[in-house]
C-alpha cells in the first residue's frame, strides 16, 4: 500500500473536499507545487482561479477541485487548503473598499431611495400592531 | 342591518393580513433550515485558520501580526453591526441596534471615538438616522451571505486599524440559539484576544485524522527543540497577513450567517403569532357579525308578525 496523506479542503461557505490522497498538485504563486506524503510543513499563498490536482488512491484520473485562490498548509500528514470563495487580488480588494465606502456615504446623502418596499412594510408592521393590540384587549375582557 | 358591512370589511382585511403572515410565516420556516445549515458550515473554514495560525505562532513565536498586539490607549473604537435587510421579524433589530447605541454612548462618554460599519439595510437605516459615523456599509445581501460582498466593508476596518485610526473592533448581532431564542452579542474582534493562539484540542479530535496524532507529537517535539519552521511561499509576512484577514472575514461571515439564521427564525416565531392573533380576531368578529344578523332577523320577523297582528 502506498503511503497516503490526509487532505482538506475547506471553504468558508462549505467543506469542499475531505479525504485522502497519494499526492497533491497545488498552484501555488510561486509556481506549482507537488506535495508527497512527509513533505516539509509549508504554507504557500494560491494562485486565483486555478486547479488543485487530487490523486485519490485507486483511482486513474485525478480529481480537480476549483480553487479562486487562498491558503495551502502542509504537515506531515495533514494538508489544509482554505479556498476563498471570491477572487482576491490587492486591486480587486482595494475597489471593493471603495464601493463600500462610496455606498455609505450616498445613503448618507439620499436616505429615503427604497421609499416604496418601506411604505408598504410600515402598513403590514401597523397591521400586525394593530392585531396585537386587539389580542391585548381581547384578553383584558374589554370588547365592544 | 346597521354595522354588519362593516364588520363584513373587516373580516376581509383580517383575513388578507392573515393570509400575508400565514406565507412569510411558512417562507421563514423554510429559509431558516437553510440558513442554520450555512451557520454550520462556515465553522469548519474558522476552525481550521485557527489551527494553522496557531502553529504558525508556535513556528515564531517572536513575530506578531499588528492583529494580535494589544495597544494601550484605546482613542477610537470600530464597531461592525451586523442586522437584517428586511423588518417584520420581531424584536431583532431593536435589540441589537439597543446594544450597539448603549456601548456606543459608553465608549463615547469615555471620550473615545466610534466609526461604525453597518452590515444589512436597517442598521444602515437607524445609524444614518442617529448621525452616527458609518464608514462603510453593505446592504442586500439575500438569502446567503456572500464572501464576495463582506470583503470590502470589512477590510475599511481593517486598513483603518493597521494605520491605526481606531484601536480596537468590535462586532455586534444577534446569536441564534435555538428557534425559540436568540440574543444580541457584541464580541471583541481586534485585537484578537487570548485563546485565539492556542490549538483547539477538540478540534484535533474532531478532525478524524489518523495521522493527526502524530502531527500533534512532531510538532511538540519540534517546538520543543525548535528546529522546525514552514517553508513561505512568497514570504513569511505576506502569508501570515493573508491568513489573519481571512481569519477576521471568516469570523465576520460567520457572524453574518448567524445573524441570517437568527432573522428567519426570529420572523417565523413573530409572522406565527401575527397569524395566531388574526385567526382569533376572525373567529370574534364573525361572532359579532353573526349575532347582528341574527339580531336584525329577528327584527324583521317580529315587525311581521306585529304588522299582521295589527291588521
Amino acid at each position: 500500500m502506498a503511503t497516503t496523506i490526509h487532505l482538506d479542503v475547506v471553504s468558508v461557505e462549505a467543506s469542499i473536499f475531505s479525504g485522502v490522497a497519494e499526492y497533491v498538485i497545488a498552484p501555488a504563486v510561486m509556481g506549482e507545487v507537488g506535495i508527497y506524503p512527509n513533505h516539509a510543513p509549508m504554507i504557500a499563498k494560491l494562485k486565483p482561479n486555478a486547479e488543485l490536482r487530487v490523486k485519490v488512491p485507486e483511482q486513474d484520473e485525478k480529481t480537480l477541485i476549483f480553487v479562486s485562490g487562498g491558503l495551502l498548509e502542509v504537515q506531515p500528514g495533514v494538508i489544509t487548503v482554505l479556498a476563498d470563495t471570491a477572487i482576491r487580488g490587492q486591486d480587486l480588494d482595494e475597489a471593493r473598499v471603495l464601493e463600500a465606502k462610496r455606498q455609505a456615504e450616498e445613503a448618507m446623502k439620499h436616505r429615503s431611495s427604497e421609499m416604496d418596499y418601506a411604505k408598504a412594510q410600515a402598513e403590514l408592521a401597523t397591521a400586525i400592531a394593530q392585531l396585537q393590540v386587539i389580542e391585548k384587549m381581547r384578553k383584558g375582557k374589554v370588547i365592544h | 342591518m346597521a354595522g354588519s358591512k362593516e364588520i363584513r370589511t373587516k373580516i376581509k382585511s383580517v383575513e388578507n393580513t392573515r393570509k400575508i403572515t400565514k406565507a412569510m410565516e411558512m417562507v421563514a420556516a423554510s429559509k431558516m433550515r437553510k440558513a442554520q445549515e450555512r451557520m454550520r458550515h462556515a465553522r469548519p473554514y474558522a476552525e481550521k485558520i485557527r489551527n494553522v495560525a496557531a502553529h504558525l505562532s508556535h513556528a515564531h513565536p517572536e513575530y506578531k501580526h499588528p492583529f494580535v498586539v494589544k495597544r494601550e490607549e484605546v482613542k477610537n473604537i470600530g464597531l461592525i453591526v451586523v442586522t437584517s435587510d428586511k423588518g417584520l421579524c420581531g424584536g431583532l433589530n431593536t435589540n441589537v441596534l439597543r446594544l450597539a447605541i448603549n456601548q456606543m454612548k459608553r465608549w463615547e462618554s469615555e471620550g473615545r471615538g466610534v466609526g461604525v460599519t453597518t452590515i444589512g439595510n436597517k442598521g444602515l437605516g437607524f445609524m444614518s438616522r442617529v448621525g452616527a459615523n458609518v464608514k462603510s456599509q453593505v446592504i442586500g445581501l439575500g438569502d446567503a451571505p456572500h464572501m464576495e460582498k463582506l470583503i470590502g466593508p470589512v477590510k475599511v476596518m481593517l486598513d483603518a486599524y493597521v494605520a491605526g485610526e481606531i484601536d480596537q473592533v468590535h462586532i455586534v448581532y444577534t446569536r441564534f440559539i435555538n428557534t425559540m431564542k436568540q440574543e444580541p452579542v457584541m464580541e471583541q474582534m481586534l485585537p484578537l484576544t487570548g485563546d485565539f493562539l492556542t490549538v483547539d484540542s477538540k478540534t484535533h479530535a474532531h478532525d478524524k485524522v489518523t495521522a493527526s496524532d502524530v502531527v500533534q507529537s512532531v510538532m511538540q517535539m519540534g517546538v520543543a527543540q525548535g528546529y522546525w519552521d514552514y517553508i513561505y511561499e512568497p514570504d513569511a509576512a505576506e502569508v501570515v497577513h493573508e491568513l489573519m484577514v481571512r481569519y477576521i472575514e471568516s469570523l465576520v461571515y460567520h457572524s453574518v450567517a448567524e445573524n441570517m439564521a437568527s432573522e428567519q427564525s426570529a420572523r417565523m416565531v413573530a409572522m406565527k403569532s401575527a397569524s395566531d392573533n388574526a385567526k382569533n380576531v376572525i373567529g370574534e368578529l364573525k361572532l359579532i357579525y353573526n349575532k347582528a344578523r341574527q339580531a336584525a332577523i329577528t327584527k324583521e320577523i317580529s315587525e311581521i308578525v306585529g304588522g299582521a297582528a295589527a291588521v
